[in-house]
């Protein structure tokens, strides 16, 4: 009964590059490779890991991330460490040209060199994968790359981390992870009009690919205000805590990357988030009574059977409504597109059932959803401002693309 | 010509509760397994989530989670007599089809058949006496005490609510005092019981019973399995049986195991595909595989070490006819054992109309309910009552859908504006207390192969020959008095006898506790498979669900079906792995 | 089959659900291995597809007649020919359900059946409805003078207490049958969703006290037999979803 290894047969052997680093050196930079997510932008979902071809969104086009395993004519088989770290550092392929930052090296820069040589150690013992990705869907004068130098010179700043000696060492380490490899503010801070963050907006939330990526400051009105450390390190290891469940960009995060990180490094992040002060938020409008009767009506006719009907949830099963970061952003674009087409809680290794909510795009009509958004949005204590019947319907016709 | 496909070790026939389980358990022993399902790959957010759900037109009456009878399905005759004729749409019993079989729309309520219940033969003949003739009831070979770890198992997967009635052989209040001693208390609390659930229970403590709360697959509470597998609360919606749960609050295949066991490597799971039979080698006592064929119209060999059927229960039986494995049994010569001792279930009940009093019953649950259990199996004296066995006698609160759900008093006409002012005054005011009886094995109820009517493949469809036997028909009488003393004290203005007389009709819905065909038991002349359910003919080929019951016990068969299951999975594990062949000497 | 207008899909174009969920794909072979499959926007919406029609005029004058008879408007409210059973099963004879097409209807079929053996018509359900109204229409006339419709209402109760105890015979059809699917389908169309074309305006529901498509009664559990009164919600909801 043999059937199984198999399962491990069909791709090519590791390469000997893999075999003359320690296993040490691999493991390590298995480690640094997760604390980067690598695999989420470099893999198709469901096919070889890191073999490329995957497509990211940006406003400005479509960029599919290349192939990083070690095949010579699709993969980086031909790179030396030395142009590796180059791309790390400064955003610059072995060829010379320039890299689009939606490769994250403004964050991966801040890697010191022996982690980013580990990242290569282990890149180089994956089996090796042929594959081509498709060309760069941008319009001009974006695909000149030559612009990128001016991108780089407005908006990049090489440079490895520099620990701050006032703070603590876990706090350091935090702030590493989260500004360098981990690089949160690629989804979490609001970018400006060349796709750069706004540096004061830093981790105050963002929208990309149509979803809202909530505050992940603490502080006295960040999201995370109200979570403790201690349930920042739960969500981060098993995708659900007593606030929220994770879906969608965020639970492919926690899936690849954050799950598996140290104990200790998670409570590293928790507590540099903890430590970012936040700003005071404006009062949200006032919601007409009408759509918040409807949006009533609409609510415990729905969503109580997992939600409950006063939103409190079944924490670490069926998100709270009451309190929620998601509800609660000034942006509704996530409440109304999980409402739209439902979301799926991740699977983790600490919570497997991949618990969803079902798509109500076909039920409710924009109005509707607007209502029950609205309504959401302004019980129990949260202060989300009203959703309009025209946001749903262009979130809804934008979707549809 | 059928494609052959690469090896795996374990083949498993169906994708429900019995080939979930031994999934789970031997793909952790390392075996590469797949299962082979006929219907559609399903999952509650998709599927059946609250959006679409509670329809019942959709989902009961136009029968979208049941096998598909333009496919298959069984003719049926009451006596040898008669010509059998297709049951040519399901009535009064629902098989399952699709991924999670008949676990996705089940009620939940979890049993464990008592110790007497396992020995029902040598029992009954040490207390009463030889049985009556024609009467064929044998012990299943296995005791209740050697699966005991097994229901605890199974238990503590689904989060069953409950209440211990005999812990480790102390009677504990509240509990059931009859039920077998189990090792630990329910995972989970009891339901949270309704009006009419009040009155049952006041009705039969005044009557000097012991009420319980009903074991139950509906979650009491938020619980996590020891998979890690989460389960929501129920919110008691009133779309259990015939229903996919659309909150995660019922136990299934696609709660309990599937979300653990769909990532492991050695697990491949294979939807739209029938099998047609299992392959033998030339010797007919080693099977190579199974033939299979998608909805495309294309077949494949499928070989594999391990064979083990876990389709419903007429299905393993047809499969074990089509595959000829075993001789047919003919009631005529007595000879033969596969199909023999087909048995069901006997119910009858008492709706209860209150005047004032409002029942609500919208608001249930498929397991939530009181039960009294001093009339089932051999709790009680059958002495000069003329049969044996019995049943549990319970107040269900499962629903008020109101296409099925009809209660009006005796006497009401089925149409006109008569039914109509019946059907306003009462709907929300009546309860119903049901009888749940056993079914015991008789020689003329059997199922073989019909020799008329064909499945979409060709190939013959499985012939039912049954009625109710003198002892299912001595027994409900008995039971359903003690079911009209309890239902006449539960403060209703008037009640209303459903009583099961006549001979069994195929249509009225009933229950889906079909059992037997594929019978254990001690030795190869009295059964189909051993007690590990390993076929006596083809060892490595074994059986799972209630055919292989020997008869049928007064309470729903999951809990004893999943038991068996857990229980041949660790004899596979512990010993067939080690030395594959015959577990049981013949 | 002039009744039938639209395929069984037609539902994709119905007006009532218009949708940009994913519809599940239909039957095909799957393998699936590795997690639980799961796609944004995807639901396995309902069949519902109430415009669709099988029924000739004088056919649906027949069933409109029929239904208002077993379900009646009277004192206590609006009866089947209000809430659009003539209409529900209307489109449920010209579907998937009237063409038998999950039913088993592979011959041979029997002269004599036992009354345990359920349907074993050779015609699926919208043919039966189709030779039964004729043959019916025909007796009336021969024996009456007038098709059912136009029977006094006495007529009509007593012609269906005749065909419910299987004491009248239809030529070249099975009047039992007939009328046990007939009631099985008035009451379906009282009582199921109003996305279907019957149950309009959820008169059937309001009727019995049914709250319809609700999900959670967790908060009215402990009612101890007081009236739990809520409004019925249907899958595509009820008045109070729209902001007034």
């Amino acid at each position: 009964m043999t059937a199984f290894a198999m399962l491990l047969l069909g791709s090519a052997p590791a390469p000997l590059a893999a075999q003359e680093s320690s296993f040490s050196q691999v493991e390590r930079g298995r480690y640094a490779v997760a604390t980067g997510n690598c695999q989420g932008c470099h893999t198709i979902p469901g096919e070889v890991p890191f073999s490329g071809g995957r497509g990211l969104e940006t406003p400005f086009g479509t960029i599919y991330a290349p192939n990083i395993t070690f095949d010579e004519d699709t993969g980086l088989g031909l790179w030396s460490k030395d142009e590796f770290y180059r791309a790390m550092h400064e955003g610059i392929a072995r060829d010379g040209s320039r890299l689009y930052p939606a490769f994250p090296y403004p964050h991966f820069t801040k890697m010191p060199r022996d982690e980013v040589d580990a990242v290569y150690d282990y890149l180089a013992s994956l089996p090796r994968v042929r594959k081509e990705k498709p060309e760069n869907d941008l319009p001009v004068p974006l695909n000149w790359r030559f612009a990128l130098r001016f991108w780089n010179w407005m908006f990049f700043e090489p440079g490895e981390f520099q620990p701050d000696p006032t703070r603590s060492a876990e706090w350091n380490r935090g702030a590493y992870l989260v500004e360098g490899p981990a690089h949160c503010a690629g989804c979490h801070t609001e970018k400006n009009l060349a796709g750069a963050d706004k540096e004061a907006q830093h981790l105050k939330g963002g929208n990309l690919e149509n979803w809202a990526a909530p505050s992940i400051r603490g502080g006295t009105h960040g999201g995370l205000e109200k979570w403790s450390e201690d349930e920042i390190v739960e969500y981060l290891r098993g995708g659900r805590n007593a606030h929220t469940a994770a879906f969608s960009t965020m639970a492919e995060v926690i899936e690849l990357s954050t799950q598996h990180f140290t104990e200790a490094d998670l409570k590293a992040i928790a507590v540099y988030l903890k430590d970012l002060e936040s700003d005071e938020r404006e009062e949200p409008e006032e919601a007409d009574a009408s759509v918040l009767a409807a949006g009533e009506a609409i609510y415990l006719d729905n969503c109580n059977a997992c939600h409950v009907s006063d939103g409190s949830g079944v924490p670490r099963f069926f998100a709270p409504l009451a309190g929620s970061g998601k509800v609660n952003d000034p942006d509704p674009t996530t409440v109304v597109r999980v409402i739209l087409q439902g979301a799926r809680s991740v699977p983790t290794k600490v919570h497997p059932s991949p618990l969803s909510m079902p798509a109500y795009d076909w039920k409710l009509t924009d109005e509707q959803i607007a209502a029950v958004a609205t309504y959401v949005r302004a019980s129990w204590g949260n202060r989300g401002s009203p959703v309009t019947a025209d946001e749903v319907g262009e979130l809804r016709e934008a979707l549809k693309e | 010509m059928a494609r052959k496909l690469p090896h795996v070790d374990v083949v498993l026939v169906g994708f429900g509760w019995t080939a979930a389980i031994l999934a789970q358990e031997l793909t952790d022993e390392g075996l590469t397994v797949l299962a082979i399902e006929r219907g559609a790959w399903r999952d509650t957010p998709t599927d059946f989530p609250p959006t679409v759900a509670p329809d019942e037109l959709r989902w009961y009456w136009r029968k979208e989670m049941f096998q598909n009878n333009a496919r298959d399905t069984i003719t049926f005759r009451n006596n040898r007599s008669q010509t059998a004729l297709p049951m040519r749409r399901w009535g009064s019993f629902l098989p399952g089809e699709g991924v999670g079989g008949a676990s996705v729309h089940w009620n939940g309520q979890t049993w464990r058949f008592l110790p007497s219940d396992f020995i029902a033969a040598s029992h009954n003949r040490e207390r009463y006496g030889e049985l009556p003739e024609g009467m064929t009831v044998q012990d299943f070979g296995v005791t209740y005490a050697e699966l005991e770890p097994h229901f605890d198992r199974f238990e503590k997967l689904c989060g069953i609510g409950g209440k211990a009635g005999n812990l480790n052989g102390q009677i504990q209040d509240g509990g059931n005092p009859f039920e077998g001693p189990r090792s630990s208390e329910y995972p989970n609390p009891p339901m949270h019981m309704t009006f009419a659930q009040h009155q049952f229970a006041k009705a039969t403590a005044e009557l000097g019973l012991k009420p319980f709360p009903g074991p139950s697959a509906n979650m009491s509470r938020p619980y996590t399995n020891p998979l890690g597998c989460q389960l929501g609360p129920c919110s008691y919606c009133g779309f259990c049986e015939k229903y996919g749960c659309g909150n995660y609050s019922k136990a299934s295949v696609q709660t309990t195991i599937l979300p653990v066991l769909i990532q492991k490597p050695n697990f491949t799971l294979k939807t739209h595909n029938e099998v047609l039979h299992v392959n033998l080698d030339k010797s007919r006592t080693r099977a190579t595989g199974v033939r299979h064929v998608d909805v495309q119209g294309n077949e494949y060999d499928q070989p594999a070490d391990l064979v083990i059927l876990c389709a419903y229960q007429t299905n393993n039986t047809r499969l074990m006819m089509l595959s000829g494995i075993g001789e047919i049994y003919n009631p005529a010569t007595g000879q033969g054992l596969v199909g023999k001792n087909y048995c069901y279930q006997i119910m009858s009940s008492a709706d209860v109309f209150f005047e004032d009093k409002y029942t609500n019953e919208f608001a249930g649950a498929g397991a939530l309910g009181m039960v009294v259990d001093e009339y089932n199996g051999d709790n009680f004296d059958h002495s000069g009552l003329g049969f044996i066995g019995g049943g549990y006698i319970a107040n269900w609160t499962t629903n008020a859908r109101p296409i099925e759900s009809q209660p009006v008093p005796e006497g009401t006409p089925s149409w006109g504006s008569a039914w109509k002012k019946a059907m306003a005054e009462n709907f929300l005011k009546a309860t119903s207390v049901g009888a749940h009886g056993a079914s015991m094995a008789y020689a003329n109820n059997y199922l073989d192969l019909d020799p008329t009517y064909k499945d979409a493949y060709g190939r013959p469809l499985m012939r039912m020959t049954y009625d109710f036997t003198p002892n299912d028909v001595a027994m409900s009488a008995f039971l359903t008095e003690r079911m009209k003393e309890i239902a006449e004290r539960m403060g209703g203005r008037e009640i209303k006898l459903n009583l099961r007389d006549g001979p069994y009709d195929s249509m009225p819905y009933q229950t889906t506790h079909n059992t037997g065909g594929t019978i254990m038991g001690t030795n190869p002349s009295n059964s189909v498979v051993n007690r590990y359910l390993q076929s006596w003919d083809v060892p490595n080929l074994f059986v799972m669900g209630a055919g292989v019951f020997p008869q049928n016990a007064g309470y729903n068969p999951t809990g004893t079906v999943a038991a068996l299951t857990y229980w041949a999975a660790a004899a596979i594990r512990s010993q067939y792995l080690r030395s594959p062949g015959p577990l049981v000497q013949a | 089959m002039a009744g039938w207008k639209l395929s069984r899909r037609g539902f994709l174009t119905s007006t009532l659900i218009t949708t940009t969920a994913l519809l599940v794909p239909g039957a095909f072979a799957r393998t699936i291995s590795g997690e639980v499959p799961w796609l944004p926007g995807r639901a396995n919406l309902p069949p519902a597809y109430p415009d669709l029609r099988f029924f000739t005029t004088a056919e649906r004058s027949c069933i409109d007649a029929i239904i208002a008879r077993l379900i009646p408007t009277d004192e206590t409210g609006a009866g089947a020919r209000e809430a659009g059973v003539t209409d529900f099963i209307d489109s449920q004879l010209a579907g998937f359900y009237g063409k038998g097409e999950r039913w088993y209807m592979q011959g041979p079929f029997a002269d004599e059946k036992l009354d345990t053996q359920g349907y074993q018509s050779e015609q699926p359900p919208a043919q039966l409805y189709r030779d039964a109204i004729e043959a019916l229409d025909a007796h009336c006339e021969q024996t009456l003078g007038s098709v059912f419709a136009r029977l006094e209402e006495n007529q009509q109760d007593e012609i269906l207490k005749r065909l419910e105890e299987g004491d009248l015979e239809l030529d070249g059809v099975s009047a039992k049958a007939f009328f046990d699917l007939v009631l099985e389908n008035t009451i379906e169309g009282f009582f199921s969703d109003p996305i279907y074309g019957g149950n309009r305006d959820m008169v059937g529901w309001k009727l019995v006290g049914f709250p319809g498509a609700r999900y959670d009664y967790r908060d009215y559990l402990d009612h101890n037999g007081e009236p739990v009164i809520l409004e019925p919600v249907g899958l595509k909801g009820r008045p109070a979803w729209t902001p007034a």
